[in-house]
């Protein structure tokens, strides 16, 4: 594919539209970064491994590592079972439930926090007081956290997933049937291989997207220092308090979003 | 249309495993998504419209929601013409620094938004090397909005532009039309449709976005409070009623922009 773009290609574009793309990315994005991370070489490397291995910031990325981790594994199975029903069922209010799933991406991360609260919240929430009195508590706490993490990265997973099954059709998946295959060896013979790459770039976005969760996190998680703060969280307070380490912990986010975009750069020509 | 009509593409109906896992999802669906922003619904309106109006009315909640507003529809309009010019360069120009270019468009994706904050404030911020100052200005939340919004007008059009046929362009070039004429007779319609749902994606974003604004705007009332750094301060205040009256507004003045700019989007792809 890209071979034949290349060969219309034929610098077709005007030098002056080039310089003011490029500069237009360097201005916003790449200058910007490299502020950073020259900074962050300047305090040298030393104040780098005391601010990343202080027991507040291994915490954070503990709880971050947790919380992400919980969120892309609930997003996951959740994308592909309802990806699954919608590729290959049909009932009543399907339509409607393929819009439903779109919703989160276009919902304020603030707006989201306040809704769980509104629900979750453990003194005036819809279910709260009553979870609080089995001894579960959601808001102010990692439940909370994840909650609002699987809700802003919902329809990631799903959305990969789906075409490629629609694509795909339920030929091979009727023929095992017919062959004798039960479920979960077609789950795991057809449709894994089937969606595989899609299935991959799906998770790779939603580590990304839940690494970096704030706003929704911010609201739910009430920001307690060493019990409900994440990296971003974590982030936040140093650079508003004017305290060091917010540049630091920047450069292994920064790295972590690197390591996602190569990821997607492998995934991706494959699962097209 | 065959493929609607056609049976294994509609899908079969619901057995008794799958009718399990369909009620688990949309029960999911339902605790996780519907129930909570029926909440916020609920609790803006729950004491009677008047209520809502005296939470709307307000000078802090309108001046916060008007600013949220204007800076989104100037960072959808910048998005239309620089995400334009982004993907007809990635598409047609060919240079050494393509395929970085198309790396840092994924950037914004990646990377968490409150560590974008901090990047830019570092270049935007009062100890940039550049010597601007956009710290707690409104230019400074513009920044902000363009990095987060930066890849949805240049991956909605990049497609289009790759699947369009150059021979149409050449022959119009051929007929004695120049470059401009030819961009605006024959590319700029094939591509407005695309061109435009790019935009609504960024003006929802910008609307909603918190994480990246939080830093560089230095939150002050009346001047660089958007409307979700308000909702988190109503929020903070322990003003449930107020911040799901804006969250409300918002979502709603959100719906009736993206429902429109759709609207055009149809009529400008049937007339291209």
């Amino acid at each position: 594919m890209p071979e034949i773009a290349s060969a219309t290609r034929q610098r077709r574009s005007g030098l002056a539209l080039r310089i003011v793309s490029v500069g237009y990315l360097g201005v916003l994005v790449v200058l910007p970064l490299i502020v950073v991370l020259w900074r962050t070489a300047q305090q040298g490397i030393a104040t780098f491994a005391q601010t990343v291995t202080s027991p507040e910031a291994v915490h954070a990325f503990q709880l971050t590592a947790v919380v992400a981790g919980s969120a892309v594994v609930i997003n996951s199975i959740f994308g592909v079972a309802m990806a699954l029903l919608l590729a290959r069922y049909r009932f009543a209010g399907k339509r409607w439930l393929n819009v439903l799933i779109d919703l989160p991406v276009s919902v304020s991360p603030i707006v989201v926090g306040l809704a769980l609260v509104l629900v979750f919240g453990w003194r005036t929430g819809w279910f709260g007081p009553s979870l609080r009195d089995v001894g579960l508590k959601i808001i102010f706490a990692t439940p909370g956290m994840v909650l609002a993490t699987c809700f802003v990265s919902l329809p990631l997973v799903l959305r990969e997933v789906l075409p490629v099954l629609e694509e795909a059709g339920l030929d091979q998946d009727q023929a095992a049937q017919s062959l004798g295959a039960n479920t979960a060896q077609r789950l795991w013979r057809i449709t894994l291989p089937t969606i595989g790459w899609a299935l991959a770039y799906g998770v790779v976005i939603s580590i990304a997207r839940s690494i970096g969760e704030f706003g929704a996190v911010r609201v739910v998680s009430g920001n307690i220092g060493g019990k409900t703060q994440t990296v971003t969280l974590l982030v936040d307070q140093h650079a508003e308090q004017f305290e060091p380490g917010a540049y630091q912990l920047s450069v292994v986010l920064i790295a972590l979003a690197a390591l996602c975009i190569i990821a997607i750069s492998y995934v991706r020509p494959r699962g097209d | 249309m065959s493929r609607i009509l056609d049976p294994a593409v509609r899908g079969r109906r619901l057995g008794a495993g799958s009718r399990v896992g369909l009620g688990l999802a949309v029960g999911w669906l339902s605790l996780l998504v519907l129930l909570p922003l029926a909440a916020v619904a609920l609790k803006a309106t729950g004491q009677g419209w008047s209520s809502f109006w005296v939470a709307l009315s307000s000078h802090e909640a309108f001046s916060a929601i008007r600013l949220t507003v204007l800076c989104s529809i100037g960072v959808s309009a910048v998005n239309a013409v620089m995400g334009t010019i982004v993907a007809w360069v990635l598409v047609r120009d060919d240079f050494a620094g393509r395929r970085t270019l198309e790396v840092v468009i994924d950037i914004p994706f990646a990377l968490p938004t409150i560590v974008a904050g901090l990047v830019l404030l570092s270049l935007y911020g009062p100890h940039g090397p550049l010597g601007i100052n956009w710290y707690a200005t409104r230019p400074g939340i513009v920044v902000a909005l363009l990095f987060v919004t930066l890849p949805f007008v240049v991956r909605t059009v990049e497609p289009v532009l790759l699947a369009l046929d150059v021979d149409v362009e050449d022959a119009a070039a051929s007929l004695g039309a120049d470059r401009f004429t030819t961009f605006r007779r024959i590319v700029l319609p094939a591509i407005a449709p695309a061109i435009i749902s790019g935009a609504a994606l960024a003006f929802g974003r910008a609307m909603g976005e918190y994480g990246s604004v939080v830093l560089i705007s230095g939150q002050i009332q009346d001047k660089t409070e958007i409307a979700s750094l308000y909702i988190y301060r109503q929020i903070q205040d322990d003003d449930l009623a107020g911040a799901a009256a804006t969250a409300t507004i918002l979502l709603v003045i959100s719906l009736i922009v993206i429902s429109l700019l759709g609207a055009i989007q149809g009529r400008t792809a049937r007339r291209a």
